[in-house]
């Protein structure tokens, strides 16, 4: 396993220099490294003891430590499982960028950015993981820039490198607190500190993982890189992004607050968790709702479901503070479940999107339309991606969201009354973020792949490559997989969560059979079997053809063109992306707060004849507007300030740098 | 293990055959209402099986997505009817799925109906689509939260549990007050889901008003059959969960001929009986404009989530 490991790690960095092949050797060796993390992230879930490998280091502080835990294991096997499959896409993907930028260049900082992820949920010393963490924001970043001759693109990646910093800053703020109290930045004194902790600096330290954390994870209204980062980058990169790099953030907060700080805390911090969670997911998804690029779109998704996974945390949480740890593993069980199943299917819809943006040129859904008639695998592939996100049976994405939703009912348990109504909101809050999502992605399906194209990219677009089907073929075998073999997935999940919870609840969550799964409750609480669900539709959708068949005989289908009431029915009369979510809008305008500019020029002639009319709608970005942008103002108003100290002359600089001498010997003296 | 797929078997059949005899239902009765003899009871049966017979007309534009919906549309609909109670109270599929799994199946048909209405690329079936999006959206969360006040009653949320304990109550329900707001969000998202009045009206081909009719509207011979029959399965699930949960009395709670027989009966008369009322409702009160639907919808999960705090209330 060691060896393997090694190679795993070794493999992307030796093939990084090799000039030939570029593509082909970057990407295959990404795959092959990625089937060496399935096998370490396996061996790892399976193992008895945690595994620790130490390279010695001769620097202060630092120490090189790896260490494979079950919870390290899980999301090693969420990295490999995707990046093996984005990989695949990759090689087909960036041929689109031969001739403009360097494939080696990106080849080589593609691994890096596997790698560094890796290392960062391997990190067993929190010096060796602010270094990797750093650099996982850092190669991210270089790879959003990849086509840095756009200006949007540019600001993307500025805007992503300042969220990530202040992120990390506040992960720092965490490490130090940590280390103020045990002397040391090893994990392991991390959780095992010489003396208890005072509780204001427990709290001081959670507070700073969740916002450090939740910058990474993206959650509200520290979301606001996503939307712009995600469509920047290249969509492998992307689908990489949103469906893995984000999930480190939920890696991160496990780990500082399950294993470092043990589990114990006043029910306040997971109710802060699930408040965040549940506005984060609700958000998310009437943002994505509005979006018309559809990587946007994605990216927006992706606050909602880091949102959900937090819902389920924030759960098992509260349950902990409570003491019931059977429902804390299960409130952890299903954060963890939708972990694993939102980097499937977030990765297989960003993959299809750039499926879409290499035959169309375009990210504007506006300008799609009858797609599945010229690209049927990608619009299969982005169905099964859509049916999974939107939790809708028999697919992985309802499995982990009904975890959720028993989760939160069994808040009757809760000797607090608060609690025992507050957490069926939250219940409520995710069945309407739910059917939302469902819009949404009815609506980016429909829009983008049925009717008519609406533009002549649409007309002229063209199935993309083998290699690319595949990639996308794999992930949606993964959240097929995923969703009709629960009862393989729990009993892994639940050898994370007994070292923190105390409670194996594995053997309750799956029946005897091991056909259905309950939420480990006594018999007949509730239960749902997805595989059995999946055969009864597969038996019905026959039985209404042999029905058919039989009252009305042999089917005579006839077909004509749509009735357009007299006259010839053009794209653009078709719903649009505008358009589908316009109810939507105007019940929540309270969120919204839609812009409506509407200016009418008439003719000379008549004022009733219109000769030109312009039409402008926007949302207001609220938390840029009233959060961000009042704290860049002002910073930039310091700037100014600032900027008469620095005239640009070497003599003056040279006299600062001579005066803060003086005064630090002053200082120390 | 026979008895169990002789019983699924059974309530398929029945929901299959009982449920167009609803429509006629609630359409003799709003055509009483309105002094008119109207259509016999038998008159879907009958539009369906000509509708069978008929040629398709499929637009050029459409997709197999076009093809595919209302054989999806059946089977999720009949599935989610399979796993709720009808006149046996323990359902032999019920481990399969919970009433979460029931409206993310009628989700899942609702879904596939919005893609359709988009295939066509006319701008009614988009119009369509838009609004049933808004219209689930709003209903979902009310209906979740409904159901889980009455599951908190029973100590579960899988239905044959909650019918089953309730059924064996002596003498009624423990707390009526949380019940009764249970029911009557229950009901307003009944009304909501199946495309009523005052939410949907569907007697309408009007493009200002319609919503499911819209979505529908490409459609012709048996697709149109078979969404149809979908339509009404959907309907008379929504009638059997409101009748078996708050009021399951007469439902078999044992396998056995004779009782078997008294609870096919009695889910009948209560069916029919709900089927009037919504008959009855259809003739007073006017189809709301689209952007009421949702001071309507909102008063359905503001009667839900106070079943829930009436709960914890009264229980102290």
């Amino acid at each position: 396993m060691v060896a393997l490991h090694g190679a795993g790690i070794l493999l992307p960095i030796a093939f990084y220099n090799n000039p030939h092949f570029q593509n082909l050797s970057s990407h295959v060796a990404a795959m092959a490294a990625s089937a060496a993390g399935v096998i370490l992230g396996v061996a790892g879930l399976l193992a008895p003891m945690p595994v620790i490998f130490s390279m010695p280091s001769n620097l202060p502080l630092l120490s090189f430590q790896l260490r494979v835990d079950p919870l390290a294991s899980f999301f090693i096997l969420i990295i490999s499982l995707a990046g093996w499959a984005v990989s695949q896409f990759a090689m087909g993907y960036v041929r689109e960028f031969e001739g403009r930028h360097s494939i080696g260049v990106l080849g080589g900082l593609y691994n890096a950015f596997l790698l560094s992820m890796m290392l960062v949920v391997l990190a067993d010393d929190g010096l060796f993981f602010l270094i990797v963490w750093e650099v996982m924001s850092l190669v991210s970043y270089f790879l959003v820039v990849t086509e840095h001759e756009k200006p949007e693109t540019r600001y993307a990646g500025f805007f992503y490198l300042i969220m990530s910093h202040i992120g990390t800053a506040f992960i720092i703020v965490t490490y130090l607190v940590f280390y103020q109290q045990s002397g040391s930045f090893s994990f392991e004194s991390f959780r095992h500190p010489a003396a208890p902790f005072p509780e204001g600096m427990r709290t001081l330290a959670f507070a700073a993982a969740l916002i450090g954390f939740g910058t990474k994870g993206g959650i509200i209204p520290l979301h606001v890189w996503l939307p712009y980062a995600h469509p920047a980058a290249p969509s492998h990169i992307s689908a990489l992004m949103s469906g893995v790099m984000i999930k480190t953030a939920i890696y991160g907060l496990i780990r500082v607050y399950f294993d470092f700080m043990g589990g114990t805390a006043p029910w306040e911090w997971g109710f802060a968790v699930l408040a965040i969670g549940a506005v984060s997911a609700l958000l998310g998804v009437m943002y994505a709702l509005m979006e018309h690029d559809l990587k946007s779109l994605l990216a927006y998704h992706s606050v909602e479901n880091v949102g959900i996974i937090l819902m389920g945390l924030g759960a098992g949480m509260i349950f902990q503070s409570y003491g019931l740890p059977t429902l804390a593993a299960l409130g952890l069980l299903a954060g963890l479940y939708h972990t694993i199943n939102h980097a499937m299917f977030k990765a297989l819809l960003f993959l299809s999107a750039g499926s879409l943006f290499q035959a169309t040129h375009t990210r504007n859904m506006e300008e799609y339309g009858g797609l599945i008639r010229k690209m049927p695998w990608t619009a299969f592939f982005f169905l099964v991606g859509a049916v999974s996100i939107s939790a809708l049976p028999p697919s992985n994405g309802f499995v982990s969201e009904w975890l959720t939703f028993q989760s939160l009912f069994l808040s009757f348990q809760i000797p607090d009354v608060l609690m025992k109504i507050m957490l069926p909101i939250g219940a409520a809050m995710l069945a309407l973020t739910g059917v939302l999502a469902m819009a949404c992605f009815a609506k980016a399906f429909g829009i983008s792949f049925l009717a008519m194209p609406r533009s002549v990219h649409a007309r002229e677009a063209q199935e993309v490559t083998m290699s690319m089907r595949i990639g996308m073929g794999t992930l949606a075998l993964f959240c097929l997989v995923l969703g009709i073999a629960p009862m393989f997935v729990i009993p892994s999940i639940d050898r994370i969560t007994v070292p923190y919870t105390g409670a194996s609840i594995a053997g309750r969550v799956i029946s005897e059979n091991g056909l259905a799964i309950t939420p480990g409750m006594e018999i007949g609480f509730a239960s749902i079997s997805t595989p059995l669900l999946a055969a009864v539709l597969a038996i019905l959708i026959p039985a209404g053809l042999l029905t058919a068949a039989a009252v009305g005989g042999r089917i005579r289908k006839r077909y004509y063109k749509t009735w357009g009431c007299g006259i010839d029915l053009k794209p653009r009369m078709e719903y649009t992306a505008t358009g589908f979510p316009q109810p939507i809008k105007q019940v929540f305008s309270m969120i919204y707060r839609p812009m409506v500019k509407l200016e009418t020029e008439m003719m000379e002639e008549s004022h009733y004849f219109a000769k030109r009319m312009r039409f402008e709608t926007h949302i207001e970005p609220v938390f840029q507007k009233y959060l961000y942008d009042p704290v860049v103002s002002v910073l930039n108003r310091l700037a100014d300030r600032l900027r008469v100290v620095q005239a640009g002359s070497l003599h003056l600089y040279l006299t600062y740098i001579f005066l803060t001498l003086l005064v630090l010997l002053l200082w120390v003296r | 293990m026979i008895e169990s797929v002789l019983i699924t078997v059974v309530q398929a059949v029945l929901i299959l055959a009982v449920s167009p005899f609803i429509i006629g239902l609630i359409r003799k009765a709003k055509a009483r209402l309105q002094c008119r003899q109207g259509p016999g009871f038998l008159q879907p049966y009958y539009d369906m099986a000509k509708l069978f017979r008929k040629d398709v007309v499929a637009s050029t534009h459409s997709s197999w997505i076009f093809t595919a919906t209302p054989y999806v549309l059946f089977s999720t609909t009949l599935t989610a009817a399979l796993l709720v109670p009808v006149f046996i109270s323990q359902v032999p599929l019920n481990f399969a799925g919970d009433i979460i799994t029931v409206v993310y199946l009628l989700a899942l048909g609702t879904f596939f109906l919005i893609l359709a209405g988009l295939d066509a690329g006319s701008a009614f079936g988009g119009m369509g689509s838009s609004r049933e999006a808004i219209v689930a959206a709003l209903t979902e969360p009310a209906m979740i939260l409904s159901i889980f006040a009455v599951g908190l009653t029973a100590g579960s949320t899988n239905l044959s549990t909650i019918v089953h304990r309730t059924a064996l109550l002596q003498g009624g329900v423990t707390d009526p007050p949380p019940h009764l707001l249970a029911l009557a969000a229950l009901f307003i998202v009944t009304l909501a889901e199946t495309g009523r009045v005052p939410v949907d009206n569907p007697a309408t081909h009007l493009e200002l008003t319609m919503i499911h009719e819209a979505m529908i509207l490409e459609y012709s011979g048996r697709y149109l059959a078979l969404i149809e029959w979908a339509s009404a399965m959907k309907l008379l699930l929504f009638l059997t969960l409101i009748s078996n949960i708050f009021a399951p009395w007469g439902i078999a709670t044992a396998q056995g001929p004779v009782w078997m027989t008294l609870g096919v009966a009695v889910w009948f008369a209560k069916t029919c009986g709900l089927a009037l009322l919504i008959g009855l409702i259809e003739s007073m009160f006017a189809k709301l404009r689209l952007f009421r639907v949702t001071d309507f919808l909102g008063l359905a999960f503001i009667l839900s989530l106070m079943a829930i705090i009436f709960f914890y209330i009264l229980r102290g």
